[in-house]
C-alpha cells in the first residue's frame, strides 16, 4: 500500500470519527425526546360519553378546567377561543331543557380533515382530531366545514401559553381531547373536573373499559348522526 | 407644427391612473401589515363569520376572471370573428383579475407567510388544494393562449390553447362553487347546484367587466365601438343575466321546498335585515332587473345604457356575494334540530358582522392589482380589438 493510500485512509477515518462525534449529541437528544412518545395505536379509539342527566345547568367546571389546562383566556367575546362550551337546549315540542358540554366531537370521518388544504387538520391513529400548528395557514375552511362549530381562530397575539399546549396567532385550534394528558396516561381536564361525573372518558374499542360497556348498555346518541361522521363523543339522555 | 399637448396630457393621465392604482395597492399592503401584526382582531371577522369582506372581493374577482374568458372562447372555440378580435383583451383581464383575487385570498390567511406550505403539503381531498392547482394552471394556460394570439409563429396553436382554456375555466369555476358545495352541515351551502350557478354567474359578471373596460380602452384610443358589435355583446349579457337569475331563483326555490331549510330562506329573503335588503334591492332590482330594462327596453340599449347596465351587474354581484358568503354564515348552524339552543359561543343566534376598514383596504387593493396589470399591459402591448371591415358571422 502506498504512502498516499495510508494517508488517505487515515484522513477518512479521522473525518468519519469527527462527524460521528459532531452528530452524536444531537442524535442522543433526538432519541431522548422521542423516547416518551410512543406512536398512537389504531387499536384504540379515544372517546367520551356525556350523561346529560348528570350535567347541571349553570355549572361551568368543565369549561373552566379546559381553559386552565390549555391556557385559554376564558373570555367569551366573538373573537375569543372556546374549545368547550356549555349549551342549553330546549325541546321545542315539550319544553324539556337539557344542559350539555359541546366540543370537538373527534369524528371518525372529520369534515375538517377532508377540507384542510395542507393536512394541518389530521386524525391521529387513536381517533383524536388535531391541528398541526406548523402546517395551518389560517384559511378557516375547517371552521366552515365543522358541523359542531368546534373550532376557533386565534385572532390576536397570545401571552402566557401553557408549554404543553402551544398555540399560535393566525391558526385554528380546537379541543385536543387533552392529548398531552392522554399521552401521559391521564384523562382530559374536563372529565377530571366534572364533579357530577357527567363526562366519562375512555377507549371505545376496549371491551373492558367502562365507556365500552356503557355505550352498549345505555341509549346514547351521536349529535347530527344524520351526517354519518361517527363522532367519538356520545351523549346520553337526549 | 404638430400639436403635442394632447399627447402630453394623455401621458400625464396615464401616470395619474398608475398613481391612483398604486396608492390603492399600498393601502392593501398596509392592511395586510396591520392584520399580520395585530391579528384578525382588527378585521370585522370573528369565530362565527370566519370569511368576510376580503372573500367577497376575492371570489368576485376569481369568478369574473373565469367568466371574462367567455369572450375569448366564443372567438377561439366557436369561431366568431367579433369575439376573436376581443380574445386578447379578455385574456388580459382574466389574468389581471385572477392575480388580484388570489392576492386578496392569500393575504387574508392567518399565516400568509406560510403560503409555501400550501404548495408543498398537499391534501388530495381538499377542494382548496385542488384550487391551488386550478388557479395556477389557469394562469399559465391563459399566458400561453395569449402567446399563441400575439406571436404570429404561435398562431397555429391558438385553437388548441383556446380549447384548453375553455375546458380549464369550467373546471376552475366548478372548483370555486365546490368550496361551498362541499360544506355538508351549513344550510346556505352544501348544494350541488352551486358549481353550475357559479359558472352562469361568471358569464354575466365577466362580460359586464369586459364591457366597461372595452369602453374605456376605446375612449382612450379615441375610437368608437361599432354599435352593431355592442348590439351583439349586449344581447349576450342580457341572456347571461336571465340565466344567472334563473340559477339563483332555482337555488332558493329548492331550499324553500325543504322544510328544514325554511328558516334559513326566510332569514335571507325576508327577516334577516341587511341580507334580504341587499338581496332584493342590491342583487335582484339593481343587479338584474334594471340592467335587463337598460338592455332590452325599447328605445334604450345604447352604449351609455349598456355601460350603466354592466356596472350595475358588477354591483349586484357584490351584493349577491355578500348575502351568500356572510349571510350564509350569519344564520346559526343547526346543531340540534328541533331544539332551541343558547350558549356563550353564539349558538342559536344570528351572528353579527361589521366589516372593518382593513378588509375594504385589502379588497380594494386586490381590485387595484387587477387595474394596474390591465392599465400597464394595455399601454405597452396592443390589446385594442382589431375588427375586420366586414363581419362575416
Amino acid at each position: 500500500m502506498s504512502d498516499i493510500d495510508t494517508q488517505r485512509r487515515q484522513f477518512l477515518k479521522t473525518s468519519a470519527g469527527a462527524a460521528a462525534i459532531a452528530i452524536a449529541p444531537g442524535m442522543m437528544l433526538y432519541q431522548t425526546v422521542r423516547a416518551d412518545t410512543a406512536a398512537a395505536s389504531s387499536k384504540v379509539r379515544w372517546g367520551m360519553l356525556i350523561d346529560t342527566a348528570q350535567c347541571k345547568e349553570g355549572c361551568n367546571d368543565c369549561v373552566t378546567a379546559c381553559n386552565k389546562e390549555n391556557g385559554l383566556s376564558g373570555k367569551t367575546g366573538a373573537t375569543d377561543s372556546q374549545w368547550i362550551r356549555k349549551i342549553e337546549i330546549k325541546d321545542i315540542s315539550n319544553g324539556h331543557t337539557v344542559s350539555l358540554p359541546m366540543m370537538c366531537q373527534h369524528c371518525e370521518h372529520p369534515p375538517c380533515v377532508d377540507v384542510c388544504p395542507t393536512q394541518a387538520s389530521f386524525k391521529r391513529a387513536d381517533g383524536i382530531v388535531l391541528v398541526d400548528r406548523h402546517l395551518c395557514i389560517g384559511c378557516r375552511y375547517c371552521m366552515m366545514a365543522c358541523p359542531y362549530k368546534a373550532r376557533s381562530f386565534v385572532h390576536e397575539t397570545l401571552t402566557d401559553q401553557n408549554p404543553d399546549v402551544p398555540r399560535g396567532k393566525g391558526t385554528v385550534e380546537s379541543c385536543s381531547l387533552c392529548v398531552h394528558r392522554i399521552d401521559k396516561g391521564q384523562i382530559p381536564a374536563c372529565a377530571e373536573a366534572c364533579q357530577n361525573k357527567a363526562i366519562l372518558f375512555g377507549d371505545l374499542n376496549d371491551a373492558n373499559s367502562e365507556i365500552y360497556k356503557k355505550v352498549r348498555s345505555a341509549a346514547t346518541v351521536q349529535i347530527r348522526a344524520d351526517l354519518q361522521l361517527n363522532p367519538g363523543v356520545r351523549y346520553q339522555g337526549l | 407644427m404638430v400639436d403635442l399637448s394632447k399627447l402630453y396630457s394623455m401621458n400625464r393621465l396615464y401616470y395619474v391612473l398608475l398613481a391612483i392604482g398604486g396608492l390603492a395597492v399600498l393601502g392593501g399592503a398596509y392592511a395586510v401589515l396591520m392584520m399580520e401584526h395585530h391579528g384578525h382582531i382588527i378585521s370585522g371577522m370573528n369565530n362565527q363569520i370566519v370569511w368576510g369582506m376580503p372573500h367577497v372581493f376575492a371570489i368576485f374577482l376569481i369568478v369574473a376572471a373565469s367568466g371574462v374568458l367567455n369572450v375569448a372562447s366564443i372567438g377561439s372555440v366557436f369561431g366568431k370573428a367579433v369575439y376573436k378580435a376581443r380574445a386578447p383583451l379578455a385574456s388580459l383581464l382574466s389574468i389581471a383579475m385572477l392575480a388580484g383575487g388570489l392576492a386578496v385570498l392569500m393575504l387574508d390567511l392567518g399565516r400568509p407567510d406560510r403560503i409555501i406550505v400550501a404548495a408543498t403539503n398537499y391534501n388530495l381531498t381538499s377542494v382548496f388544494a385542488w384550487n391551488v392547482v386550478l388557479y395556477s394552471g389557469m394562469f399559465s394556460l391563459v399566458v400561453v393562449y395569449l402567446w399563441t394570439m400575439m406571436e404570429r409563429r404561435m398562431n397555429p396553436f391558438n385553437k388548441a390553447a383556446g380549447l384548453a382554456v375553455f375546458i380549464w375555466r369550467f373546471v376552475l369555476t366548478t372548483g370555486t362553487g365546490l368550496i361551498f358545495a362541499f360544506l355538508t352541515a351549513r344550510q346556505a351551502y352544501g348544494s350541488a347546484l352551486l358549481p353550475p350557478m357559479f359558472i352562469v354567474l361568471s358569464f354575466a359578471w365577466g362580460l359586464a367587466v369586459f364591457h366597461v373596460v372595452q369602453k374605456v380602452i376605446y375612449a382612450w384610443n379615441e375610437k368608437a365601438l361599432d354599435p352593431a358589435i355592442l348590439q351583439r355583446t349586449k344581447n349576450l349579457l342580457g341572456v347571461f343575466i336571465v340565466g344567472s337569475l334563473y340559477m339563483v331563483a332555482t337555488y332558493h326555490f329548492t331550499n324553500m321546498y325543504f322544510a328544514q331549510q325554511k328558516g334559513f330562506e326566510l332569514f335571507i329573503l325576508r327577516d334577516g335585515g341587511i341580507y334580504p335588503n341587499l338581496f332584493w334591492w342590491g342583487y335582484v332590482v339593481f343587479g338584474n332587473v334594471l340592467p335587463l330594462l337598460l338592455i332590452y327596453f325599447p328605445g334604450l340599449g345604447k352604449t351609455k345604457c349598456v355601460m350603466i347596465a354592466s356596472m350595475l351587474v358588477v354591483l349586484g354581484a357584490f351584493a349577491l356575494l355578500y348575502v351568500f358568503i356572510i349571510g350564509g354564515q350569519a344564520y346559526p348552524l343547526n346543531i340540534f334540530p328541533g331544539y332551541e339552543v343558547s350558549s356563550t359561543f353564539a349558538d342559536g343566534q344570528i351572528a353579527s358582522y361589521t366589516p372593518s376598514i382593513y378588509e375594504f383596504l385589502l379588497g380594494f387593493g386586490g381590485l387595484a392589482i387587477a387595474f394596474l396589470i390591465t392599465t400597464v399591459s394595455v399601454r405597452v402591448l396592443n390589446f385594442m380589438p382589431q375588427d375586420k371591415p366586414y363581419i362575416s358571422d
